[in-house]
């Protein structure tokens, strides 16, 4: 078999986080009761006159500035004309010859450890469209029920340029695209959702030809998982076709996450024509070098920029920096917790450890997380206090997790501050080593597990409260005796 | 003709229509008697003029980004012919 090259360019829709849709004063609340959402702009009613809500201008520029784009002085609306039943008016208003954002750059890292590499992936073209509505598959009755509440729900598409090369690039460029919009505080990026998906354009070449093959396009993909998946099927189905003498047809896919499969939606035959033409019903959008410059400087510190600032200025490890500041929630969570207990290491580990471990468990975002960046200070304060030790914390930290309480409450309804009076751990100590003969013999024997042992009755008898320190320390002066 | 049978049989089906044979000889006829009116407009020159974006003089017309009451569902729907569970009921679209 030859070896092959595959090629992909993505196409992602991002839904913007404004109150209102992009041409009327309907809200773009998800989750709403069908229909609920809805006016005669948006349901496409005749007569009815669109007019463009400016904050749709504003998110696509400062999305624009963020993947390094130029922003288009003079840009338009266009009508693209499809018949669908999720599509009210029969024509969708985005943008074709003049979107506002043109000619970017996203760098990426990808891999991990030693394999790990930087690449840029150009971006061809940023434009501003509206969302469609729902199609409601009744599996009973067979029939199909629309929704029109997320019709013109604000978009804004990202083409990259054909610059991927495999499925974990692919998954990088969304990681980095979807961290940069959550910064931005233009899309609130809600895979599941639909806030944030994506189409994949794939086609692969025997490595050494130039031309490019015959492209298929994934339509719609809306997790990571689905986007990894969906190109390892698509690449391998596409040489196979190729290696058995077959021909890869122009065509629109699906791709069944559940299943593992990917399957034909339509061919070029009865591809769309579009028979795009300028929107007469929307004026032209003129932006001034002044309006550009103002969002510009308005926009948040950038996730690669904040990165390099936690290395300098908290001391972390580049790994962990990267982590932490992959997602705007999770940055702010470690900054709002650091800001009170001034322990950048500690909030950084129980970030990284406990928190992504319970988080991936439960499979919920740091939003939906009921621990407060208050809670976790009071916690690392009452280790580093000396109240709790670190392992009774790891107790208390999952029942924060779990229950949202206090850590100070918990503490005190379960009994487990520290016991760090040498007095009183003394006399258990003098106990547990009377009451173990054998062991102490074992330990002047030389036996360092002995020593383990002790410790552990005495943790035993303490519920782990003990000071470790203290118990270690004490122990070793009573046995040398 | 300018317009062929088969830009016709094309242009219905983007369009959902279904024409029998005489319905696709009249509109071949019709629809390229109108495409020739408009191709008049070729004989301009057009060298240095700009392309129109729109017909009158206007730009930047906006909306501040502010919420209202939308249509009751009631409303929305009056005009939908078959409806069920709060929404409009059409023909199944996918196998």
């Amino acid at each position: 078999m030859k070896d092959y090259e595959v090629i992909i360019g993505l196409e992602v829709h991002a839904e913007l986080s404004t109150n209102t849709k992009i041409y009327c004063n309907c809200t773009t609340e998800f989750g709403a009761d069908p229909n609920t959402h809805c006016c005669p702009i948006c349901t496409g009613m005749p007569g009815t006159l669109p007019v463009l809500n400016e904050k749709v201008v504003e998110y696509a520029v400062k999305a624009g500035l963020a993947t390094n784009c130029e922003i288009s002085r003079f840009s338009k609306q266009d009508r693209k004309n499809y018949f669908y039943p999720d599509l009210p008016k029969a024509y969708q208003i985005s943008q074709y010859d003049l979107p506002l954002c043109e000619h970017g750059k996203l760098e990426i890292t990808v891999g991990e450890g030693e394999n790990k590499y930087k690449k840029e992936i150009g971006i061809t073209r940023i434009h501003i469209e509206e969302d469609a509505g729902k199609l409601i598959h009744d599996a009973y009755t067979g029939d199909t029920l629309v929704d029109m509440n997320r019709c013109a729900v604000p978009l804004i598409e990202i083409v990259s340029e054909p610059d991927i090369r495999s499925a974990d690039e692919a998954i990088a460029y969304m990681q980095t695209l979807k961290s940069i919009l959550e910064y931005l505080e233009v899309c609130d990026c809600k895979m599941q959702e639909g806030s944030l998906r994506c189409d994949v354009n794939l086609s692969v070449r025997p490595v050494g030809q130039k031309e490019f093959g015959t492209r298929t396009e994934t339509k719609n993909l809306n997790s990571f998982r689905a986007i990894h998946n969906s190109i390892e099927f698509e690449t391998k189905r596409q040489i196979e076709e190729l290696e058995n003498g077959g021909t890869i047809y122009q065509e629109t896919r699906r791709f069944d996450d559940a299943k593992g499969i990917g399957y034909s939606m339509r061919t070029k035959e009865d591809a769309h024509d579009y028979r795009y033409f300028p929107e007469p019903d929307l004026a032209p959008i003129v932006l001034s070098d002044n309006y550009i410059n103002e969002i510009k400087n308005s926009l948040p510190e950038m996730p690669h920029i904040k990165k390099d600032r936690y290395i300098a200025e908290y001391s972390l490890p580049e790994y962990d920096a990267e982590q932490l500041t992959a997602s705007k929630y999770v940055a702010k969570f470690f900054e709002d917790t650091n800001a009170i207990c001034h322990n950048p290491k500690s909030v950084s580990n129980w970030i990284m450890s406990d928190l992504f471990r319970m988080m991936n468990e439960k499979e919920i975002e740091i939003t939906e997380c009921k621990i407060s960046s208050q809670d976790l200070a009071k916690l690392i304060e009452l280790i580093d206090k000396g109240t709790i030790s670190s392992k009774i914390a790891k107790q208390v930290f999952e029942e924060m997790f779990e229950t949202g309480k206090n850590p100070e409450v918990i503490v005190k309804e379960k009994g487990l501050v520290q016991i760090s009076d040498e007095n009183a751990i003394k006399e258990m100590v003098e106990r547990v080593v009377e009451n173990n003969p054998q062991s102490v013999v074992d330990f002047k024997a030389g036996k360092d597990r002995a020593l383990g042992f002790l410790v552990g009755q005495i943790m035993k008898e303490t519920k782990g409260k003990a000071n470790p320190q203290i118990v270690n320390k004490l122990l070793i002066e009573i046995l040398n005796k | 003709m300018s317009v062929s049978k088969e830009d016709v049989k094309h242009i219905a089906k983007l369009s959902k229509l279904y024409l029998s044979e005489d319905e696709l000889e009249k509109y071949t006829k019709d629809l390229s008697s109108i495409v020739d009116f408009a191709n008049e407009l070729s004989s301009i020159h057009v060298d240095g003029v700009k392309p129109t974006a729109h017909i009158l003089d206007i730009k930047n017309v906006f909306r501040k980004d502010e919420r209202q009451k939308s249509y009751d569902r009631e409303e929305i729907l009056k005009n939908a012919p078959l409806k069920e569970a709060g929404c409009i009921n059409v023909p199944k679209v996918v196998e």
